[in-house]
């Protein structure tokens, strides 16, 4: 891309910032819906230790809580980025 | 036939669900249908004043909860249209003034009393009183502007009334869900700086009833008294009416969300 396509690109409408920062925030908390209220807290300690590995954020995590009959499962995803750990400390 | 109950909400305040209640409400008089209006939001009394009545409010809501009077002398009879009635909400700064029992009574009296429908103007916020608002609905209309924190509030309360109604305890069919977008500015839509009426029905996975323009006919309805579903002239008016219509199981299009393409006159001339 030239410097003059650089300096003639428009910014990103606000609309359509706004809607992909909706729908990620509403996927995120539909996940945690009826779950205990300790979920969003316990997300965020995990992302800290994952982080120590792995370079991701937050969207990366994925919480979910199954109930069947009579106990409930807590599934947890973590979306690695293709191939790249963070530097071993 | 017992009446049907429309919960208005929306969690995020001010983006028109007492508009909507008072227009809704008169929309569904005018269809014939005998109605009562609701207002929940204990302390902060509003729909009096937009449905023009505020001056002949003797008893309220909690008066009929304690018991301090009947539901027959607490319904402020509509002046415009006589099946249409208005219990206004309390002054008291007590939010506990209102029962689950309570609500349950007075709802059961009015159906008792052949009510068709009784809407119920939710007041903001996820608590208590919105709470009671919704607990007994079969029929949910959830107001939203197209801007992010509404969006995402109207997402919050579509969960809750999947799950905290007395229908969703009692593992009943569900709540008919209406998605209300008020507040449209087509033009801002066509150069992207608002949120349109499909991104906000991608987002929340669900189609709209209805989508209400920004107008200032509004707030002059709103000045005068007069629920501005009455102002047959103004496009939030005709677009009300057209909800009202699809609420009640009539097929419309949508109007008013696309930028108005100016007349051959217009163009001419100008204007
Ligand atoms: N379509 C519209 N166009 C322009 N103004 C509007 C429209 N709908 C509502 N308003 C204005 O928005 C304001 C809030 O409306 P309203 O009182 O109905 O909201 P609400 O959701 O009931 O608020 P609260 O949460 O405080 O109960 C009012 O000033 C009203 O006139
Ligand atoms: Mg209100």
């Amino acid at each position: 891309m030239g410097i003059l396509d650089f300096l003639k690109r428009k910014p990103e409408p606000t609309a359509t910032v706004a809607k992909e920062r909706l729908r990620i925030i509403v996927a995120q908390e539909r996940s945690t819906r009826g779950a205990p209220d300790y979920l969003p807290l316990m997300r965020n300690e995990l992302l800290e230790v994952i982080k120590k590995y792995v370079n991701v954020d937050l969207d990366a995590i994925n919480i979910n809580v199954e109930r069947d009959s009579g106990h409930e499962v807590l599934e947890l995803s973590v979306a690695l980025p293709d191939g790249k750990a963070a530097s071993t400390p | 036939m017992s009446a049907e109950i429309i919960v208005v909400t929306s969690g995020k305040g001010g983006v028109g669900k007492t508009t909507t209640s008072a227009s809704l409400a008169t929309g569904l008089a005018m269809a014939g249908k005998k109605v009562a209006v609701i207002d929940f939001d204990v302390g902060l009394r509003n729909l009096d004043l937009i449905m023009g009545c505020e001056r002949r409010v003797v008893y309220d809501f909690v008066n009929v909860v304690h018991g301090e009077a009947t539901i027959k002398q607490a319904l402020i009879k509509d002046k415009r249209h006589e099946n249409l009635f208005v219990l206004a909400a309390s002054q008291t700064r007590d939010k506990d003034a209102l029962t689950q029992e309570g609500v349950e009574k007075v709802l059961d009296d009015l159906s008792n009393d052949g009510f068709d429908f009784v809407v119920c103007d939710s007041p903001a916020g996820i608590e208590k009183g919105a709470h009671l608002a919704m607990y007994f609905a079969d029929h949910a209309v959830v107001v939203v502007n197209p801007e992010v924190s509404s969006v995402r509030d109207s997402d919050r309360i579509l969960g809750l009334l999947a799950s905290k109604t007395r229908r969703a305890e009692r593992g009943e069919s569900g709540i008919t869900q209406h998605l209300l977008l008020t507040r449209y500015n087509p033009a801002r839509v066509a150069i992207g700086e608002m949120l349109s009426v499909k991104d906000v029905e991608e987002i929340l996975g669900i189609t709209v009833v209805g989508v209400i323009p920004e107008s200032e006919n509004v707030l002059a309805a709103s000045n005068a008294g007069v629920p501005v579903i009455l102002d047959e002239n103004s496009h939030a008016g005709q677009a009300y009416r057209d909800t009202v219509a699809r609420i009640l199981g009539e097929a419309r299009p949508l109007r008013f969300t696309e930028v108005a393409k100016k007349g051959f006159l217009q163009r001419v001339f100008g204007g």
